[in-house]
């Protein structure tokens, strides 16, 4: 029989962990407030202490929390990251959620029964990259880079020996996560080095020509025309030229959205889902994460998934299946 | 050889190492290109073989026993690169292949060539994610001998990094940087194809197709799934720095632009034959327009250009 799926929900608070439980989460993941998660965004994540109650929160409704700690320690500030690892330690959480090699070296080595998953951010895209993490680190899970088609994930998953969890739902890299710089190239500002992408503070808005322009530090990443319903520029997801061609080259304001396709990933050997979106609020948790509890538990249950209301929600109001269809490259 | 003609040769301060050549291009250029890199003295170490994608390979595959024989008649060390993302089968047996080879040293850019290659001796390219000493440390006992750091790393980092004895450490100092890798193709989608039908249209850009924003500001640069700065990194005045910090590997990044003249200003820069200023015009011949930066070694935007850079 397959093993039944698994519901990953985000929190970036301890309002939104509550909603996450409420609305039928299987685990809930979040970070510290610092340097040391790839959510590093001003007002969000939690303390020691928001965590330590959280998880005691989440026991108690029989669900586990997840630490992501999955940003690349910094030269000489590898104790910053080591520091996150002891703390998850101790307060107990149920795994850690780590990307960089010295990091996973560390916790395996001080903790060896601290549960290791690897992040996204670690971009092990094949069965050579995945096992060497299962076998220098005896990770347990790995997250699966946005990068992999579902016949591609079958593939793979018939070649390791270890859990496997994919995004489902949110925001979508294009690039391989964890190998992209463009963030800092404009901003210097990186997911790797800060835990943020495109971030806020080099964000500008500006009203030209009865256009609305959106800049990321020096640099116009879109224009709207009036009643254009106007994005966030992420960099990836700007409108630029090439050879005098205007479109979105990298990729449209999508956001992923891969509902319909849960049965075939769980027929291709995926264990867990998990939905993005640690930086969004309590409300937009409870919406998705109920939503998707009821396409879950129909999949689990070898049911037809029945009709959801996620439409509205998704960035720009559009959705895309992501790499998981081959026709997206 | 006498020894005087050995310090000639390969002098201590400093080597100049070409990095692959991360474009498309068609295989008598490729040639012609490597042969030409044959002969310049300047260059000690050069990097063969296909990072970015692994449909490329079959083109310059026939010119490539050629290209490695002059190479090594006239005394280059070669090393061969892999690929930067691997995604299939066909792709993972292509670095397995590689890896299994015993004439060549392998610069693995996945962690997976990387595990392939672990107790033997072997180099660790940019696109293998190392941010922290822990990091460096964990590769150099895996049998690294030698990294060539990611693209944003800091000078405050790279110096923490160069510490470690037990590995050399390499640096980018001239052409486009290699920023992201995607499992979509840009050219493709630029051209309205798909990667698997692709056509191979990225042959056209010998140095990458200029993408700028909508006020028509050059932004950046597609090469098939990969992306890369518009701007050229140019590191002439920061040599001084990383030989100080024990960092003696630079890498040129390889252009269209007369790449032997940029190998010789790097040369004559660290031999203290020519000045800061006569460096620059050198380079700024090559690539006229294209704006230099140096941002990400001073920890500001990557784009930027900083200090004497700045006055160009």
């Amino acid at each position: 029989m397959t093993k039944k799926l698994e519901l990953i929900c985000p929190a970036g608070t301890p309002a939104a962990l509550h909603a996450a439980i409420s609305a039928g989460a299987d685990v809930v993941y979040c970070g510290f407030r610092d340097e040391t998660n790839a959510r590093n965004f001003p007002g969000l994540n939690f303390s020691r202490d928001e965590l330590k109650q959280s998880l005691a929160y989440a026991h108690s409704n029989n669900v586990e929390i997840y630490l992501a700690i999955n940003t690349f320690p910094q030269a000489g500030k590898c104790h910053i990251w080591q520091m996150a690892v002891d703390d998850a330690a101790a307060i107990g959480v149920d795994a850690v959620i780590l990307a960089d090699i010295g990091l996973l070296d560390y916790a395996t080595r001080k903790y060896p029964k601290l549960r290791r998953h690897l992040s996204v951010q670690a971009s092990a895209s094949n069965p050579q990259a995945i096992n060497f993490y299962v076998q220098a680190f005896d990770v347990k899970r790995v997250v699966l880079p946005r990068v992999l088609t579902i016949p591609e994930i079958a593939a793979l998953n018939k070649q390791i020996n270890v859990e496997t969890e994919v995004f489902v739902f949110g925001g979508l890299c294009v690039m391989a996560e964890g190998r992209c710089a463009l963030s800092s190239y404009a901003t210097g500002q990186s997911p790797n080095i800060n835990g943020v992408c495109s971030p806020a503070s080099h964000v500008f808005y500006q009203d030209e020509d009865d256009k609305l322009v959106s800049r990321l530090g020096e640099f116009t990443i879109n224009a709207f025309e009036m009643g254009e319903k106007a994005g966030y520029p992420t960099l990836c997801k700007g409108r630029f030229k090439t050879d005098d061609k205007i479109s979105y080259l990298f990729e449209e304001p999508v956001s992923l959205n891969a509902v319909s396709m849960l049965p075939e990933l769980m027929a291709a050997g995926v264990c867990a889902l998990k939905i993005e979106g640690r930086q969004r609020g309590k409300a937009y948790i409870a919406q998705v994460v109920s939503n998707f509890r009821k396409a879950v538990d129909a999949v689990n249950n070898g049911q037809p998934i029945p009709p959801l209301d996620l439409d509205h929600i998704t960035e720009g109001g559009n959705k895309t299946a992501g790499a998981y269809e081959k026709t997206w490259r | 050889m006498t020894s005087l003609e050995i310090s000639i040769k390969k002098p201590a301060a400093g080597h100049i190492t070409l990095g692959p050549c991360l474009f498309n291009w068609p295989a008598d250029y490729w040639r012609d290109f490597y042969f030409k890199m044959a002969d310049i003295d300047a260059i000690d170490r050069i990097y063969l073989g296909e990072v970015v994608c692994s449909k490329r390979m079959p083109f310059y595959q026939s010119v490539l026993p050629d290209v490695v024989e002059r190479l090594q008649s006239s005394g280059k060390e070669i090393i061969l690169s892999s690929l930067g993302l691997i995604m299939n089968k066909r792709e993972m047996t292509m670095v397995e292949e590689l890896a299994e080879n015993d004439d060549f040293m392998v610069e693995a850019n996945d962690v997976s060539t990387m595990s392939l290659l672990k107790n033997r001796p072997h180099m660790i390219g940019p696109y293998v994610n190392i941010y922290n000493e822990a990091t460096l440390d964990y590769m150099a006992k895996n049998g690294a001998i030698s990294a060539s750091l990611p693209v944003e790393l800091s000078f405050q980092s790279i110096k923490i990094l160069a510490v470690n004895k037990n590995i050399d450490l390499e640096v980018q100092v001239f052409g486009r940087l290699p920023l992201a890798l995607s499992a979509r193709c840009y050219h493709a989608r630029h051209h309205g194809l798909s990667k698997d039908n692709c056509k191979f249209v990225c042959e056209k850009d010998y140095d990458g197709m200029d993408l700028s924003t909508l006020d028509d500001q050059k932004f950046l640069t597609i090469n098939g799934i990969q992306t890369m700065s518009y701007t050229y990194v140019n590191l002439l005045g920061e040599l001084d720095l990383l030989r100080q910090a024990g960092v003696n590997h630079y890498r040129l990044s390889p252009h269209s632009c007369d790449m032997a003249a940029v190998a010789m200003a790097f040369r004559d820069m660290l031999d203290g034959k020519i000045d800061l200023k006569q460096g620059y015009a050198i380079l700024k011949n090559q690539i006229n327009d294209i704006p230099f930066s140096n941002g990400y070694f001073y920890n500001i935007e990557g784009v930027k250009a900083h200090d004497a850079l700045n006055l160009l």
